[in-house]
């Protein structure tokens, strides 16, 4: 039995279509994925995410704790700050990656994928041997929603008692009356904040959004807006068999901090790395197509229909000598060879 | 997109395809259901003129964005015509999937196979109880 989201008769309300997704029983559209994708890009939409886990983290070595785990460096997280970052694996690779919140000076909050929740919650306790730490499955203590979009702040400002937090801050305001953690991040490419709240009371903070006029999205243009923006999907672009320099994660590697999995990424060289690309004509990459480069063979691992582009795009592993952007690629979709260039990030461009 | 629909002049194939009969020749397309449950179509990739359809044989492809169908043949026959303004603007396969949203049309190997498919009112009941 799929788990439901507190959030699952307003999903029904507003016409959604659910499907299973990692466990849950989640909408993958409303009205339809374009008209939402083009809603956050525009002008604002919210996105039930209530299936994302929690982990909370506190005492006196939490912060130790997070930074021998994590692959960012977590003494730089302010307090109310956000910070992205993976947990790797002691061979580099990816276990999961998340965004980490600092609550207090001893207390942060992990937002996991929701399919490795459990395994991360596991690995977590295990790591946490010797620390004065207190690893908490929160999962089932908060709901969360993504608003997102051009209009998003100014429409969350409408019902805010106090100020939004900055992009990659946080803040505790009362949203509709109701106390959220509202943190500047999210997934679409787009302004806009992510809200945790007590699932009780998702449905008051939903309504009240609607009413505000956000547009309800599904995990349909969830993926379709990431994509768009580059951003990694876990599962698809990320898992245990790459390592975050192939994937194009370095930057959050801080390996002076001796995180687990430094050891593996120190002076690895990689042979493939993640591109994002696009389709020159006709067609549409999707997950496991075959690429095929000047210097060798690759795999799409996240692919689809760009909304904003009218194009197929998508994310693939490349040979490292066929990662410029421009370099002329070919993917294999289905028997049919369909002709693709390497691009630069992001896909999609406000200015485009 | 418009409510559900299975007009009455149509013959139904399980997979979610119909098929406008005319003697010899018939014309396919995929069912107000099919198209509804794939979402807005982005994608038709049609079949070449002169491709042998098998009835119960997946023949074209549609995709939406986040996903692949294949479209099935309700009937056996050689292609004649393809819908080339349906691969220029897929979503009229969502607007009008009976008129403009047509796929092929083809020339029948064996009419009688239309025996095999439904009617309107049993197409109906089979997707009411999906």
């Amino acid at each position: 039995m799929p788990r439901r989201s507190p959030l699952h008769d307003e999903h029904l309300a507003a016409g959604a279509r659910l499907v299973p997704f990692a466990g849950w029983e989640m909408p993958i559209q409303y009205e339809g994925i374009q008209a939402e994708h083009r809603a956050v890009r525009g002008s604002v939409g919210v996105f039930d995410v209530s299936h994302m886990g929690e982990v909370e983290t506190s005492g006196p070595d939490a912060e130790a704790f997070l930074q021998h785990v994590v692959s960012n460096d977590v003494t730089a997280i302010a307090e109310r700050g956000a910070q992205y970052g993976l947990l790797c694996r002691e061979d580099g690779g990816v276990l999961d990656d998340l965004f980490t919140y600092r609550l207090g000076a001893e207390r942060f909050l992990t937002v996991t994928n929701a399919s490795n929740h459990d395994k991360d919650t596991a690995w977590l306790r295990r790591q946490a041997a010797g620390f004065r730490v207190e690893v908490g499955d929160a999962a089932a203590s908060w709901a969360m929603l993504a608003v997102q979009g051009p209009r998003a702040r100014a429409l969350l400002a409408e019902l805010a008692e106090g100020e939004l937090p900055a992009r990659f801050r946080t803040a505790e305001l009362r949203l509709a009356g109701v106390p959220c953690l509202v943190c500047g991040t999210g997934y679409t490419g787009e302004d806009g904040c992510e809200l945790l709240l007590d699932p009780g009371d998702a449905p008051a903070v939903w309504k009240a959004l609607l009413a505000a006029g956000a547009v309800p999205c599904g995990l349909g243009a969830r993926d379709s807006l990431r994509l768009e923006a580059c951003f990694h999907l876990y599962g698809n672009d990320l898992g245990e068999d790459r390592n975050p320099i192939e994937a194009g994660l370095g930057w959050c590697c801080k390996l002076d901090t001796g995180f687990v999995g430094s050891e593996a990424l120190a002076g690895f060289e990689p042979e493939q790395v993640l591109v994002p690309f696009a389709f020159t004509g006709r067609g549409i990459p999707r997950q496991g197509n075959p690429i095929r480069a000047e210097h060798g063979a690759g795999v799409v691992t996240s692919g689809g229909f760009s909304p904003c582009l009218q194009i197929g795009i998508g994310m693939g592993y490349v040979p490292r000598a066929d990662a410029e952007p421009g370099t002329p690629i070919e993917v294999d979709v289905r028997g049919t060879a369909r002709a693709a260039g390497v691009r630069s990030k992001p896909l999609y461009r406000k200015e485009d | 997109m418009a409510d559900a629909s299975y007009p009455a002049d149509l013959k139904y194939h399980a997979a979610h395809d119909w098929a406008r009969i005319d003697g010899d020749t018939a014309r396919f397309g995929i069912t107000w259901y099919a198209q509804d449950a794939v979402g807005e179509i982005v994608f038709y990739d049609p079949p070449a003129l002169g491709a042998q359809l098998v009835q119960g044989q997946p023949y074209a492809e549609i995709e939406s964005v986040k996903a692949v169908s294949e479209v099935i043949a309700p009937m056996s026959g050689e292609v004649t015509e393809v819908n080339e303004a349906v691969a220029d603007a897929p979503e009229a396969i969502n607007s009008d999937p009976y008129g403009e949203g047509w796929m092929v049309t083809v020339r029948l190997a064996d009419p009688a196979e239309a025996a095999e498919l439904l009617d309107a009112a049993a197409y109906a009941e089979l997707v009411a109880d999906a």
